[in-house]
């Protein structure tokens, strides 16, 4: 037989004819097509029912409302809730990312036991039941050991049930370490105690202001309701205001404003006294309110006429002459001008001097308790149980003297900053137990090696947390609790919001894991302790006690997802200094400008770092979504290797160009950095986002960038020891 | 390297060839074998072309359990719809989830072997069924029920039996063939591996929609007085400003004048 190449070809050509002939290539052609428009990796929504759960977002203290859109059981997109008073249908980058903290990977699925080392990540899940057995064990030892006080408590939370359940039980135990993580929330309420000379929360008009005069505060950086600021700023860029943004790095908020003041570092309390000057100078004050309301004003006005002239001013500050003049003009002038101060988002509680300086200024130009001013309102005070009756073991505990020595030496209500501090030196009593709920003081608190230190020395440190933080990491059990999307829980006092309002979180989904509200676990702790602390605490569960605790407000609160006092308006000046005026000479003014002196020597380190907030990093308790971290800019953060943001004349002078490697040096630590040449920022300073550099979480978020915290070392404020370090110096060289 | 020396070898082997043989018979013989050959492959292509091709590119996966549709349809009173609502929003529910079905399942009912399945199984341990769903389209196809359905329908069924065939009627559930490269059903591109069509429902690819969308079209123009509105408009602008206006092309339901491509491109 003979089959040549001839009978090969013409075999093939009759195939193709065959094949041609055939459906094959065109159904083919049509499945592959069908194939890549389908790739099966890409994930896609499921159909179902839609339903909107409406709650409330606990991500930041904002108290944004937010609805949560659901096909069936799945939640599938987080909205702001229309209508609500806090956000009206907005929602930021996180909250609207919440559902990777959902769904997430760092979530902790069940009670964890640490096997390992610590921080090792070795761990052997639990049951609920050993979990809370162990857990009572312990507190019985320590208690029947007549050592209560060695139990300390840490909330990320100040104001609701949950922080009061924690408090209430600490109390009942027979500790005075119970502790909430401050802000600037704290350094207001102080300011407002010494100077308004009564306890309040403050409360920001902003809605009604048509001029404000920012002390570094980032209005559209996460500063107060994060949200809600973006919606004044956006009122007040429409027309219906002016923004002055005193601060040394152009920040998005100045970058939005309408004069951006560049100023020197921790000055700030320095040009409010420089424009208080102006303004008492040219008679620009609200004469009503200073001379029928207000005392030490003849004392203010000799210590600001004599130290702090513009001229002066301008030396000290930076800015110049006749911008400071000009300001404390216009701030003056306008109808409903506001001062606010807190450095970014106001997650370090900040100089006092600074507070007070700034509040100074709002009293001058009568806008305390006005339209579109600063207000003062009552704490929140729905949260009315009695008690708790204590036995003598808590009677004695409690009179033990509180680590962080809050409360009286400080008129701070706590000062976690220097527990940390003080249980690492090993000073005073030993501390043997350790709670923390919502904060990550591992992670969050400057200089936070200081934390690992005291935590080194706490034998039995419980983490209620629900991600895998770096706290939880270092803990020795893990009580995980519900996301907010999973539980209930009363959200008070959106920070900075001006009229009481209560939100109500609640279940959008059912719990997805074997966690347990901890507020179930705290009542059921309290049972298994018996005694008092049983008694103390009579409620079934954690729900039970918040309808109880919420009365009628509850019905409204289910109906309409929050409860505000809507008729709220604050106290007039007759009211409210009528007995006790406004001092201008309160401890931490009297003396005018003293700054806050951060750590190194400008020698060594001829720069100043500081730490800056962004709204596309989270720096809170929870860490960034993988969704925030893809919106970081690429010179911010890239392969995983942060920025520094850097003048060009200052990386000029250390040969420094952009992108380059170089070494960041503090007193309190070093890290690998690159630099991002930016003119936004005064020379000799440098800046990098705080929020960073985690350690565990999810894959996608560990060791992303550097964390600021480690590398700037904690100064305490002179008069409330609050946490005030606004940077540290540092050094930079090329690597 | 190798490949040099392969072509090293062949090439005298076919001089070789040529020297042995006289042209005639050479001829002859090439001929035959050239026939002969394209009808092989002509005839091994349409083989695999039609019958193992479909073979190799469907797969297939029984259902959880067995359903009746035709016992389940004689029990409710509101026809397809009693099962396959609509919801308030208009959206369709389609298949029926675990709570519609535990009013009578919630204990074993009858002797039916697959009712002790859904209801051990499911009902109990409270597990939605994962039924494979014949008419599933690929997830970028977007398809509104609701739009389809007249008022009427939602109780006798007719416009269902459009795409859905008799469904309803059936007493047990087939097979559930997909394709291996794109796994879908093969209910949507239809049994007939050619896409030839006999019945409305045999078929559900997009050429289908665009066919019975141009026969909507057609019978509306009819009857509608729209449509001689639209096309006293359309000529206007095609006299006015002649080529302005895209103009389809070509025959199919898809592209020509008229059809859902002349502007969705
Ligand atoms: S601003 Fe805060 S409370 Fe509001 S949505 Fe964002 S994270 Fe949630």
């Amino acid at each position: 037989m003979n089959i040549g190449r001839r009978s090969f070809l013409s075999f093939l050509i009759g195939g193709a004819a065959g094949t041609a002939l055939s459906p094959l290539p065109w159904k083919l052609t049509d499945d592959i097509s069908i194939w890549s428009q389908n790739w099966p990796w890409t994930p896609v929504p499921a159909t179902g029912e839609v339903t909107y759960a409406n709650t409330t977002c606990t991500l930041c203290p904002g108290g944004c409302g937010i609805s949560v859109r659901k096909i069936d059981e799945r939640c599938v997109k987080i909205e702001g809730t229309p209508g609500h008073p806090v956000n009206d249908g907005g929602v930021c980058p996180l909250g609207s990312s919440g559902l990777q903290v959902l769904y997430g990977p760092a979530r902790i699925k069940t009670p964890l036991k640490r096997v390992g080392e610590r921080g090792q990540g070795r761990w052997m899940a639990i049951s609920w039941e050993d979990a809370l057995a162990q857990t009572a064990d312990k507190l019985t030892e320590l208690r029947e050991g007549g050592q209560p006080q060695s139990v300390a408590c840490l909330s990320g939370r100040t104001y609701g049930t949950m922080p009061s359940l924690l408090q209430r039980f600490m109390a009942a135990y027979g500790s005075p370490n119970f502790m909430t993580v401050p802000s600037m929330r704290d350094s207001y309420a102080l300011t407002f105690a010494a100077m308004n000379g009564q306890t309040a929360m403050a409360g920001f008009d902003t809605e009604n202001t048509d001029f404000v005069l920012s002390f570094g505060s980032g209005i559209i950086d996460g500063w107060g309701s994060p949200v809600r600021m973006f919606r004044a700023n956006s009122a007040w860029q429409g027309g219906r205001g002016k923004v002055v943004q005193a601060e040394p790095r152009l920040s998005n908020t100045a970058a939005k404003s309408d004069i951006w003041a560049p100023i020197r570092p921790g000055t700030d309390a320095a040009l409010a006294l420089g424009m208080a000057h102006v303004i008492i100078l040219e008679k620009r004050y609200r004469s009503d309110f200073v001379s029928n309301y207000t005392t030490g004003f003849d004392a203010f006005k000799t210590m600001v006429m004599a130290g702090y002239s513009p001229e002066k001013v301008a030396q000290i500050t930076g800015v110049e002459k006749n911008t400071i003049v000009s300001l404390a003009r216009s701030f003056a002038r306008a109808s409903r001008p506001l001062a606010i101060c807190g450095r970014g988002r106001g997650e370090v509680p900040g100089s006092m001097n600074e507070f007070m300086a700034v509040h100074a200024l709002n009293a001058l130009v009568g806008v305390i308790n006005r339209p579109g001013g600063v207000w003062a309102l009552p704490e929140p005070g729905y949260i009315q149980w009695s008690g708790p009756d204590l036995d003598a073991v808590a009677i004695a505990g409690g009179r033990r003297q509180r680590l962080d020595g809050a409360g009286s030496s400080n008129p701070a209500a706590s000062l976690p900053n220097r527990f940390f501090t003080t249980v690492a030196a090993g000073e005073d009593y030993p501390i043997e137990a350790m709670f923390i709920s919502g904060a990550n003081p591992d992670f969050d608190f400057l200089n936070n090696q200081r934390v690992a230190e005291a935590m080194a020395k706490i034998p039995f440190v419980v983490s209620f947390s629900s991600l895998m933080d770096d706290t939880a990491r270092n803990a020795d059990l893990i009580l995980p609790d519900h996301v907010y999307l999973e539980r209930y829980e009363d959200v008070p006092a959106p920070m900075g919001f001006q009229r009481p309002i209560i939100g109500l979180c609640r279940p959008a989904v059912t719990p997805q894991f074997n966690t347990m509200h901890t507020g179930d676990v705290i009542i059921q702790l309290a049972q298994t302790l018996g005694g008092t602390l049983a008694d103390a605490f009579p409620w079934d569960n954690y729900e039970v006690c918040l309808q109880d605790t919420l009365g009628d407000q509850w019905d409204t609160l289910v109906e309409e997802g929050y409860a505000m006092d809507e008729g709220f308006s604050p106290a007039p000046w007759a009211d409210m200094f009528g007995s006790r005026k406004f001092d201008f000479t309160a401890a931490g003014i009297r003396n005018g400008f003293v700054p806050v002196p951060i750590a190194g020597d400008d020698i060594t380190y001829p720069l100043v770092l500081m730490p800056y907030d962004s709204m596309r990093v989270a720096s809170g308790a929870i860490g960034n979504t993988p969704f925030m971290t893809k919106t970081v800019d690429e010179n911010v953060l890239l392969h995983g290797m942060a920025f520094v943001q850097i003048n060009p004349v200052t990386a000029g002078s250390l040969g420094l160009r952009q992108g380059d490697k170089a070494e960041l040096t503090t007193p309190a630590g070093k890290a690998e950095v690159r630099t991002d040449l930016f003119e936004g920022i005064m020379p000799g300073v440098i800046a990098m986002p705080r929020g960073m550099g985690r350690t565990p979480y999810d894959k996608k978020l560990m060791k992303h960038g550097v964390s600021t915290n480690p590398l700037v070392s904690s100064v305490e404020d002179p008069i409330s020891g609050l946490e005030a370090a606004w940077g540290v110096r540092a050094k930079l060289s090329k690597a | 390297m190798s490949t040099t020396e392969e072509h090293a070898n062949e090439v005298p082997a076919e001089i070789a060839d040529k020297k042995e043989t006289t042209p005639e018979t050479k001829k002859e013989s090439a001929i035959g074998y050239v026939i002969l050959f394209f009808f092989v492959g002509l005839i091994a292509s349409l083989i695999v072309g039609w019958i193992i091709f479909p073979r190799l590119l469907y797969s297939q996966k029984s259902q959880p359990f067995d359903f009746n549709h035709a016992v389940h349809l004689d029990l409710v009173d509101e026809g397809c719809q009693s099962c396959h609502y609509f919801r308030e929003d208009g959206s369709f529910s389609g298949v029926p989830k675990l709570a519609q079905c535990i009013d009578c399942h919630e204990e074993v009912n009858g002797e039916d072997p697959n009712e002790e399945i859904f209801v051990t199984e499911y009902v109990w341990k409270e597990r939605e069924v994962p039924w494979l769903i014949y008419s599933k389209q690929p997830d970028c196809v977007f398809f509104s029920h609701v739009a389809h359905v007249s008022e009427d329908s939602l109780y006798d069924g007719k416009d269902c039996v459009t795409c859905h065939g008799y469904h309803g009627e059936s007493e047990t559930l087939r097979p559930y063939q997909y394709n291996r490269i794109t796994n879908i059903s093969r209910d949507i591109w239809g049994h007939n591996i050619a896409g030839f069509a006999r019945n409305s429902w045999d078929r559900a690819k997009m050429d289908d929609c665009a066919k019975c969308h141009a026969e909507a079209r057609d019978a509306a123009s009819r009857r509608n007085l729209k449509a001689p509105t639209t096309r006293f408009i359309t000529n206007i602008i095609d006299v006015a400003f002649p080529g302005t206006r895209p103009a389809g092309k070509g025959s199919s339901v898809q592209t020509e004048r008229g059809a859902c491509f002349e502007c969705h491109k």
